[in-house]
């Protein structure tokens, strides 16, 4: 039953062959079983589950059933969910209780999804590791002394170790495609406002984007369906038809044209993780698509240029968290300055201050056309490159990560190493593209990612193509060491 | 970047830093600023700043009122509260 997919599951529940209670109930139990090894969850939601269990029994029997209606998930513990706790992975919220629910819980919920659990995650979704969490590491379930990737890295490990179908997570330089790749399962990050970022907690506006990781893209298809469209109380929802992404899944790639970049193939590309890549290619052209070489000249300033704009944005978003309104508040405050000072400083983690100093000296005055205007020019650059990629191709196909999972503490006194883990991911979200990571070999028993890139709200077409590699693959299929029972 | 530009920095972002902290700050932001200076390898003279990657300026909607108070639900989580106020220290003498 847990090494169903969403699809599968759907078949059972609607043929009896067991109920959504008694689903709800064998993955509630794995997730105990397996959470304190794993730490893939902040938060259980057995009673939350229970309920929503209950309710999608009703739901199927009276035959008003979606196709996701009693399908569990776990959210990422940054979609605020009215009545139960969203930390954030951060101190600062360990005790925040949000008064409204996100668009994205809200959706997957009057679907009839049934929520198991809020997913550990890199504080503030800052971190490429998922070591930077005030409420540990998430270890991965390939090698539980490697790190799943971040900063959904609780989704991930949840979803690799089959505690759980499906997981929300989001994506502002990487954060879905990189654990999706570190833990060998499928990650999309949508265009930018294809998904509502109404009610995610905020960390680089113009950046972040809602998604999904699950084990095959059609299940990622079937929550995409659920969670895209426009939604006036985000104000850069995309107002832009959603397609039925289900509906093209089986289509032929004949005649698709990939783009392999170069500058994606470069140094610090592991030469294990270059053969997967090249193997998977192949396999691609097996089903019909043409591939040829381009380049993306300006991939090289993406990390530099990312690393001003996302912590200029987060300084800014994370100006809010004052010790006053919400969050954490310091003991005994002098006055209303040691107040901020101290809330602030006790409350968030080492990396969320790193970014946020970062973010306040590019902004500073006398430092903002050196820096944040500088790296908004190259965005354009970065953008002007994928448009004329393009031009000429359909996807553009690469690595998703240039090894696979580190060891964990490898990396975690050095931040500039850690930022470049995400070297072939920001630059996507820098142009607001969606890509998709899915699984295509291991290396030492740790899994590999292809990432496809698409242009603008062609989300359809990165499931189609995943879809049909996963039709003559089975590297979605492997389970994780110790997962089996 | 020096200790006192870290020190300066912290208090524009009202983040408190120990002295303890303070080689740390100087040498991950160093490092980090020297990772960003990697831009200036590029000439990106006339070049528009781009804000939003869709380009996409800000929807307006009609000036009508469409949400209801909520204070007491709201300040439910906010760490100090007294008569619908936020309490915080003493600011004027």
């Amino acid at each position: 039953m847990f090494d169903s997919t969403i699809r599968q599951l759907g078949q059972a529940l609607r043929r009896r062959e067991f109920s959504v209670s008694e689903l709800t109930q064998t993955l509630l139990q794995r997730i105990e079983a397996f959470n304190p090894i794993l730490n893939a969850f902040i938060s259980p939601t057995p009673e939350v589950a229970r309920q929503q269990a209950v309710a999608a029994e009703a739901r199927l029997a009276a035959g008003t059933a979606e196709p996701l209606t009693g399908i569990p998930l776990a959210h990422k513990d940054l979609f605020c969910t009215a009545g139960v706790r969203t930390s954030c992975g951060s101190r600062m919220l360990a005790n925040f209780i949000a008064p409204y629910e996100s668009a994205v819980s809200e959706r997957c919920q009057a679907a009839g999804m049934v929520m198991l659990g809020k997913t550990n995650m890199d504080e503030f979704a800052m971190g490429s590791s998922n070591e930077n969490s005030f409420f540990g590491a998430v270890r991965n379930p390939w090698d539980r002394d490697c790190v799943p990737g971040g900063s959904s890295g609780g989704s991930a490990a949840a979803v690799a170790a089959r505690l759980v179908p499906a997981a929300t997570g989001t994506d502002t330089g990487g954060s879905i495609r990189q654990p999706a790749a570190f833990t060998g399962i499928t990650g999309l990050k949508p265009t930018y406002g294809r998904v509502s970022r109404w009610g995610m907690v905020a960390f680089a506006s113009s950046l972040d984007q809602g998604g999904v990781m699950a084990r095959t893209a059609e299940d990622c298809a079937l929550v995409l369906q659920a969670i895209a469209g426009f939604d006036p109380r985000d104000s850069t929802s995309a107002d832009h038809a959603v397609p039925d992404y289900s509906a093209t899944l089986d289509q032929d790639l004949s005649g698709l044209t990939l783009g392999v970049p170069q500058e994606y193939f470069s140094t610090g590309l592991d030469s294990a993780v270059e053969q997967c890549i090249q193997e998977a290619i192949a396999q691609y052209r097996k089903l019909g698509a043409q591939v040829r070489e381009i380049r993306l000249p300006s991939s090289a300033l993406a990390i530099p240029a990312y690393y001003v704009i996302a912590p200029a944005e987060a300084s800014s978003n994370l100006a809010r968290y004052d010790g006053v309104r919400y969050g954490y508040r310091c003991q005994d405050p002098e006055d209303l300055l040691d107040l901020y000072t101290r809330s602030r400083g006790e409350g968030f983690g080492a990396e969320v201050k790193r970014r946020i100093m970062v973010g306040t000296y590019a902004l500073s005055a006398g430092y903002f056309d050196a820096y944040y205007r500088k790296a908004q020019q190259i965005r354009r650059l970065i953008r002007e490159d994928f448009q004329n990629a393009f031009s000429e191709v359909d996807l553009i196909v690469g690595p998703t990560t240039p090894t696979t999972a580190f060891a964990l503490g490898a990396q975690v006194d050095d931040p500039v190493t850690m930022y470049l883990n995400d070297i072939y991911t920001v630059a996507v979200n820098l142009a607001g593209l969606p890509a998709l990571s899915h699984p295509v070999g291991l290396v030492e028993n740790r899994p590999v990612g292809l990432q496809l890139i698409a242009n603008y709200f062609n989300e359809a077409l990165l499931l189609n193509s995943a879809h049909r590699y996963q039709q003559v693959s089975d590297w979605h299929q492997h389970l994780p060491p110790g997962c089996a029972d | 970047m020096q200790a006192a530009e870290v020190r300066h920095i912290a208090h524009l972002a009202r983040l408190a830093v120990h002295d303890s902290e303070m080689s740390a700050y100087t040498r991950d932001l160093s490092a980090i600023l020297d990772l960003v200076d990697q831009m200036n390898r590029i000439d990106t003279t006339g070049i528009e700043p781009l804000a939003n990657p869709l380009e996409q300026v800000q929807r307006l909607r009609p000036d009508e009122i469409t949400a209801t108070d909520q204070r007491a639900r709201y300040q439910g989580t906010a760490p100090q509260v007294e008569r619908g106020l936020y309490l915080v220290p003493k600011v004027i003498d």
